[in-house]
C-alpha cells in the first residue's frame, strides 16, 4: 500500500521490521497513550515506559485500546460515513466481532487483577465508503502484527490461546476488507511480520483523540 | 518432567509419532486420554508417553537421528524436543497444503484472479514448508519427509470447497499448538504463519460464499489428534 491511497499520510509509514528481542520491551505504551492520549506521549512512551515492566496486563490494556479503536470504527464510524453493499455487510459483522474482544479482553485483565482501561476518544479519517475501507485494511492489517508482535512476551497460556484465537479472527477480517479493495489478501506473503509496540502507536497514535 | 534420558531415547522420533497419530486409532485414543478433560493437551507429553509405551521396535528410526541428539546437552534436547515435534508436525501439514495447492494449479480448473490467489497461496505454503524445515534442523532435529498424498480434484467449486476446509484446519492447528511451543522464537514464526493460514482460509470463504470467520469472534483451536484424523483421508 502506497502512502498516497491513504487519507492519513501517517498510517501509511507503519514501517514493518523483522522482530528483535527489544520490541518485546516496550510495554505499557498504548495503555498510558490511552490515559494520557497517544499523541502526547508517542515519541518518548516507548523509552520511558520500557522500564516499567509490563507483564500480561500490560499487554492485554494494549490489546484493549486497539480493540476498543476497531469497535468504535465499525459501530461508529461506519453509520457516519454511510456504507452500502458488502462494506456494510462486513462492518456490521466485523464490529460485532471487535466488541466481543472488548469484553473478553476486558474480563481477562480483571481476571488478572489488573484495571482495564478507559476508552479512549477517537479520530477516523474518513469520509467516504472508500476511505473508509482503506482506513479498515491499515487498522486490520495493524491489529495482526500487534498481536502476533506482542503474543510471545505472553506469560499465560490462557491469556495466549485468548491472543491466538483473536489474531486470527483480525487475520481473516484484513484478508477480506483487502479483497474487496481489490489489493492482495496476503500483503506479507507467506509470514505476517510482527510489530513492535513502537510501530503500532505510531500507526495508531494518529487515531486516537488527544 | 520425566527424565531426560527417556527424552533422549524419544526425541528423534516425531516423524514416527505423527505417522503413528495418523495411522493408529489406539494411539489416537491415547492421546486423547492423556489429554484430559482440562483441554490443555501436551504434545511433549505425550510425545515422552509414547515412546515409553512401545516404541523399542521402531530403532531405526532413533539411529538415524541419534547424532543431532547427543550433540545437544540433555537439558537442551529437553527444551527442544517438543518444539521439534510440534514443528514437524507443522510441517507435515504445510507439505499437504503444498501438494494440494500445485494438483489444483495444475488442473487448470480456474483462471484469471482466482487462478492467481490459489498461485500465491501454493507458493506461501511452499515458503512455510521451506521455514519449518529449518526451524527444525536449526533445533538439532530431523524433518520429516514429505507425505505421499492423494487429494479429490473434480470440479472449481469441490476443489474451492476442500481449500476452505483444509486452510481453516490448518489455521485451527497452529492455534492448538501455540500454547504447547516452548521457544519465543518458535512461537513468533508459527503465529507469523498461523495469521497467513486465517488470511487463506478467510479468502476462500468469500469465494465459497462460507463465513469468513466460521467460528465466530475467536477461532478455535483443534489438537493434533483432531487435525491429524482429518488429513488422513488426504494421505496416499
Amino acid at each position: 500500500m502506497s502512502n498516497n491511497e491513504l487519507t492519513n499520510p501517517e498510517l501509511g509509514g507503519i514501517e514493518v521490521h523483522g522482530m528483535t528481542r527489544s520490541s518485546f520491551m516496550l510495554r505499557g505504551a498504548l495503555a498510558a497513550g490511552a490515559v494520557y492520549g497517544t499523541g502526547a506521549v508517542a515519541p518518548f512512551v516507548s523509552q520511558a515506559f520500557a522500564a516499567t515492566g509490563g507483564g500480561d496486563v500490560d499487554i492485554l490494556n494494549f490489546a484493549l485500546t486497539l480493540e476498543y479503536l476497531e469497535t468504535d470504527f465499525y459501530k461508529v464510524k461506519a453509520k457516519q460515513v454511510g456504507l452500502s453493499g458488502e462494506a456494510k455487510t462486513y462492518a456490521k459483522a466485523f464490529g460485532d466481532d471487535e466488541a466481543a474482544h472488548v469484553a473478553a479482553i476486558t474480563a481477562a485483565i480483571k481476571q488478572l487483577g489488573g484495571k482495564p482501561v478507559q476508552k479512549p476518544t477517537f479520530v477516523f479519517p474518513a469520509t467516504s465508503q472508500s476511505s473508509f475501507l482503506k482506513l479498515a485494511s491499515v487498522v486490520e492489517n495493524l491489529g495482526v502484527g500487534a498481536y502476533n508482535g506482542a503474543a510471545p512476551s505472553i506469560k499465560s497460556k490462557q491469556v495466549l490461546a485468548a491472543a491466538g484465537g483473536i489474531v486470527q479472527i483480525e487475520a481473516r477480517h484484513a484478508a477480506a476488507i483487502n479483497l474487496l479493495l481489490d489489493k492482495t489478501p496476503t500483503p506479507n506473503a507467506g509470514f505476517d511480520k510482527p510489530l513492535s509496540k513502537k510501530q503500532v502507536l505510531a500507526a495508531a497514535g494518529p487515531l486516537i483523540k488527544m | 518432567m520425566p527424565e531426560d534420558s527417556g527424552i533422549e531415547t524419544c526425541a528423534p522420533q516425531p516423524a514416527g509419532i505423527v505417522e503413528r497419530l495418523v495411522r493408529d486409532d489406539a494411539d489416537r485414543k491415547r492421546f486423547l486420554k492423556m489429554a484430559g478433560s482440562a483441554g490443555a493437551a501436551s504434545f511433549g507429553a505425550f510425545v515422552l508417553a509414547a515412546c515409553g509405551g512401545g516404541s523399542k521396535s521402531s530403532s531405526s528410526a532413533t539411529t538415524a537421528a541419534a547424532p543431532a541428539t547427543t550433540a545437544s546437552t540433555s537439558t537442551g534436547a529437553s527444551a527442544h524436543a517438543g518444539d521439534v515435534s510440534i514443528l514437524n508436525y507443522a510441517l507435515t501439514l504445510e507439505y499437504l497444503e503444498t501438494a494440494f495447492y500445485a494438483k489444483v494449479i495444475e488442473a487448470k480448473l480456474f483462471s484469471g484472479k482466482v487462478a492467481s490467489l490459489l498461485k500465491d497461496f501454493g507458493a506461501q505454503e511452499k515458503s512455510h514448508v521451506a521455514a519449518l524445515a529449518a526451524a527444525v534442523k536449526q533445533l538439532g532435529g530431523t524433518p520429516v519427509a514429505e507425505p505421499a498424498s492423494k487429494f479429490p480434484v473434480t470440479s472449481a467449486s469441490q476443489v474451492a470447497m476442500l481449500a476452505y476446509t483444509v486452510e481453516n484446519l490448518g489455521a485451527a492447528a497452529y492455534l492448538g499448538q501455540a500454547g504447547n511451543i516452548q521457544s519465543p522464537e518458535v512461537l513468533a514464526a508459527a503465529l507469523s504463519i498461523h495469521s497467513v493460514e486465517a488470511r487463506h482460509a478467510a479468502t476462500l470463504g468469500t469465494l465459497v460464499k462460507k463465513p469468513i470467520t466460521p467460528d465466530g469472534a475467536f477461532g478455535k483451536p483443534a489438537d493434533m489428534s483432531t487435525v491429524l484424523a482429518a488429513v488422513k483421508p488426504f494421505l496416499a
